[in-house]
């Protein structure tokens, strides 16, 4: 009950700061950003005490044991979902778009990386994408609606409502979110497209807005798995499916291992968790 | 009355033709910029905003700095800042001018910067930042207008003015509240996560703003016959002087935090900002040297403003007005917004190196600044000279 009562003052609080906010404010508690399952959980004051709220929530393990023993893994996936969804190659680091890569582990868990980690932590790749954060900061931070969270869990992009402000980019605690610096359906000095096959099936993107992994919402629609996920075939490396459905496999395999999530401690609820 | 913008000496002339040169020449930046897009820019994916957006910050501080020329004379009746109120009104105009063109210069895709009106969302701090960004607009340029044309009358304002002038004065405040808190709201970003960000804004704001006046009001003592009184400077002096204490005070708090708690996270961007910072292998310190002038800028600046004004020098009152504006301008025009970045939100360190075309957009819309406060200024101080004859 306290959480809950927190949760409110701190609505109540911007309601009041943003004088007009009112409605949104009674927005965020009607379409139950405090929950049912939130006001049961412990007050903790972290992130991890809270459960996902009811209905469909996708989410998704990374199992990094598997990664480490299938060295070709962590390309194959990045290939399977840039190639699928259009993801340009700037061929440098300044313009770079990515929307998964393998990153080092102190990298992607700072909080956990203390002096004496084991040997192999060091060079294990950890796939990093976008959270599809439960309270997203991306979200709260975009002026135009153009990220916005849909019920199932999926932080989604409209690439033709947004202004390219990259505010969000400022608020995503995890680097999931690359802007396009230019012209992503261009090509360099040799004539070399930056897109090498386009995916007609996919909109390609316009220069001057900000774009990352989509949870492959495309895919999901019509009730396919994620890209990545299937790129990594029977090797049980990336589960994906309902968090809230106790019998998907995600569930099961969540219920089995122990698990971390990527900074918890801010608050953002992540969708995404990691056997390491 | 604005015709009194069209006469003007050969020196007036010559100002008018050198900014619009820099406007002229920063246009053409503007243009490649559109059709080549941001990564013309000195900006990367780990540093997403750069000079623009660090401008523009600094620039909402100098608009809510005319606050303090405005609250005495209003509010307490302060009868010998009667002469630069409406000067701290026109100044605030330019800025927030000069802030609008930032942010449209920033944006990746300027044609729809209407969709923040057209999806209004409550939740984003960047939707109430243009609400109350246009609304000071409106209302300096509504007060200070109508304030001036009475005055060219020689009758009294309306009494609606008087309100919207005391609406004005919170809504200064608001407008760089709302500023800071685009940067402190967001999670995991440590530098900026601080509840002391909206107070320090202000204070340096309530400093590099009358700052920039008193130096623009020393050389209009040396150009034209428009005279802003001792008095009303020597206040200047105290309100500078102390804004700009309080905000090293908050400097220093944050320093404290940061080092004596000894939290990396609190640490690093100090770190970057001020010794260089060591990753793998490498020390990164570009902005070192410039924060370190700021600092020291600042602790001269500070006591020799005291000095100047002991003294009645105003050679000395303008060095140190010049270099507390310069202290002030990078630490908020630069080490702010850009320190924030570092290191990245993967825990690396990317830096930011501007580019010519990015910093000859950035003195373009300074040159307009100047352009749009000049042509206010001469308006008003020639109404002012005529009605004292
Ligand atoms: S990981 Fe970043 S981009 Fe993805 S939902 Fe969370 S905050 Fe938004
Ligand atoms: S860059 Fe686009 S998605 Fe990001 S906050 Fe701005 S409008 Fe929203
Ligand atoms: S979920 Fe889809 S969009 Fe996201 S990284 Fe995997 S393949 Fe790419």
């Amino acid at each position: 009950m306290k959480k809950d009562r927190r949760d409110f003052l701190k609505v109540a609080g911007l309601a009041a700061i943003a004088g007009i906010g009112a409605p949104s404010a009674f927005n965020m508690l009607l379409k139950g950003e405090a929950t049912a399952s939130e006001q049961s959980a412990a007050a903790a004051g972290q992130g991890e005490a809270v459960a996902a709220p009811t209905g469909k929530r996708w989410g998704m393990v990374i199992d990094v044991r598997k990664f480490v023993a299938n060295p070709n893994l962590p390309a194959k996936c990045v290939e399977a979902c840039h190639t699928i969804h259009n993801v340009p190659n700037f061929g440098n680091p300044k313009d770079e778009i990515k929307w998964i890569w393998p990153d080092k582990f102190e990298a992607v868990f700072p909080d956990e990386s203390h002096y004496k980690r084991h040997e192999a932590l060091h060079s294990m790749p950890i796939m990093t994408l976008c959270n599809h954060c439960d309270k997203p900061p991306c979200v709260r931070a975009c002026p135009t609606k153009a990220t916005y969270r849909m019920k199932d869990g999926v932080v989604a992009m409209d690439y033709h409502r947004c202004i390219g402000c990259r505010f969000c980019m400022a608020a995503c605690p995890y680097g999931a979110r690359s802007f396009n610096w230019r012209d992503p359906r261009g090509k360099d000095e040799n004539g070399n497209p930056f897109i090498k096959t386009v995916n007609p099936k996919f909109p390609t993107r316009m220069r001057g807005v900000v774009e990352k992994c989509n949870f492959c919402v495309e895919r999901l629609a019509l009730g396919q798995i994620p890209a990545c996920v299937e790129a990594t075939g029977t090797t049980g490396a990336m589960v994906f499916g309902d968090l809230n459905d106790p019998n998907s496999e995600v569930s099961k395999v969540l219920s089995a291992n122990f698990t971390i999530q990527r900074k918890p401690s801010l608050g953002t609820y992540p969708s995404l968790f990691y056997i390491i | 009355m604005i015709e009194k913008a069209l006469k003007g000496g050969s020196g007036y002339w010559a100002w008018i033709i050198f900014l619009l040169a820099i406007i002229g020449m920063g246009g053409m930046f503007y243009v490649q910029q559109y059709n080549y897009g941001l990564g013309i820019t000195g900006m990367s994916r780990d540093v997403t905003w750069g000079v623009y957006i660090s401008q523009f910050t600094f620039l909402v501080g100098v608009a809510a700095g005319g606050l303090m020329l405005v609250l005495p004379y209003y509010i307490h009746h302060y009868k010998d800042f009667g002469r630069i109120t409406i000067l701290g009104e026109f100044m605030a105009i330019a800025a927030v001018i000069m802030c609008l063109l930032f942010i449209m210069a920033d944006l990746g895709q300027p044609i729809r910067a209407l969709n923040v009106l057209l999806h209004p969302t409550p939740n984003s701090m960047l939707f109430w930042d243009m609400i109350v960004l246009n609304g000071y607009l409106f209302l300096n340029v509504v007060c200070g207008w109508a304030v001036l044309h009475a005055e060219y009358k020689g009758v009294k304002y309306a009494r609606w003015v008087k309100y919207l002038i005391y609406l004005s004065i919170p809504w200064a405040v608001s407008i760089h509240t709302v500023t800071a808190f685009l940067y402190c709201g967001l999670p995991g970003r440590h530098f900026w996560l601080t509840a002391i960000l909206a107070p320090r804004f202000l204070a340096s704001a309530f400093a590099a703003g009358p700052a920039l006046l008193l130096l623009v009001a020393l050389i209009m003592e040396r150009t034209t016959k428009f005279r802003v009184g001792q008095v009303a400077k020597d206040k200047l002096v105290t309100i500078i002087g102390y804004a700009a204490l309080l905000n090293f005070f908050f400097v220093g708090c944050e320093f404290f935090v940061a080092y004596y708690s000894q939290i990396p996270g609190h640490m690093h961007t100090l770190d970057y900002l001020f010794w260089g910072l060591s990753h793998d292998g490498h020390t990164y310190n570009n902005l070192v040297p410039f924060m370190r002038a700021s600092m020291l800028m600042g602790l001269v600046g500070i006591p020799l403003i005291f000095i100047a004004r002991a003294r009645q020098s105003g050679g000395l009152l303008a060095l140190s007005c010049i270099l507390l504006f310069l202290s002030l301008w990078i630490d908020k025009g630069l080490g702010l917004v850009l320190g924030g970045f570092v290191p990245t939100m993967m825990e690396g360190v990317t830096e930011y190196y501007p580019s010519v075309q990015e910093l000859g957009i950035t003195a373009a819309i300074w040159a307009t600044g100047f352009f749009v406060l000049t042509l206010l200024y001469k308006v008003a101080i020639e109404v002012k000279l005529e009605q004292e004859g």
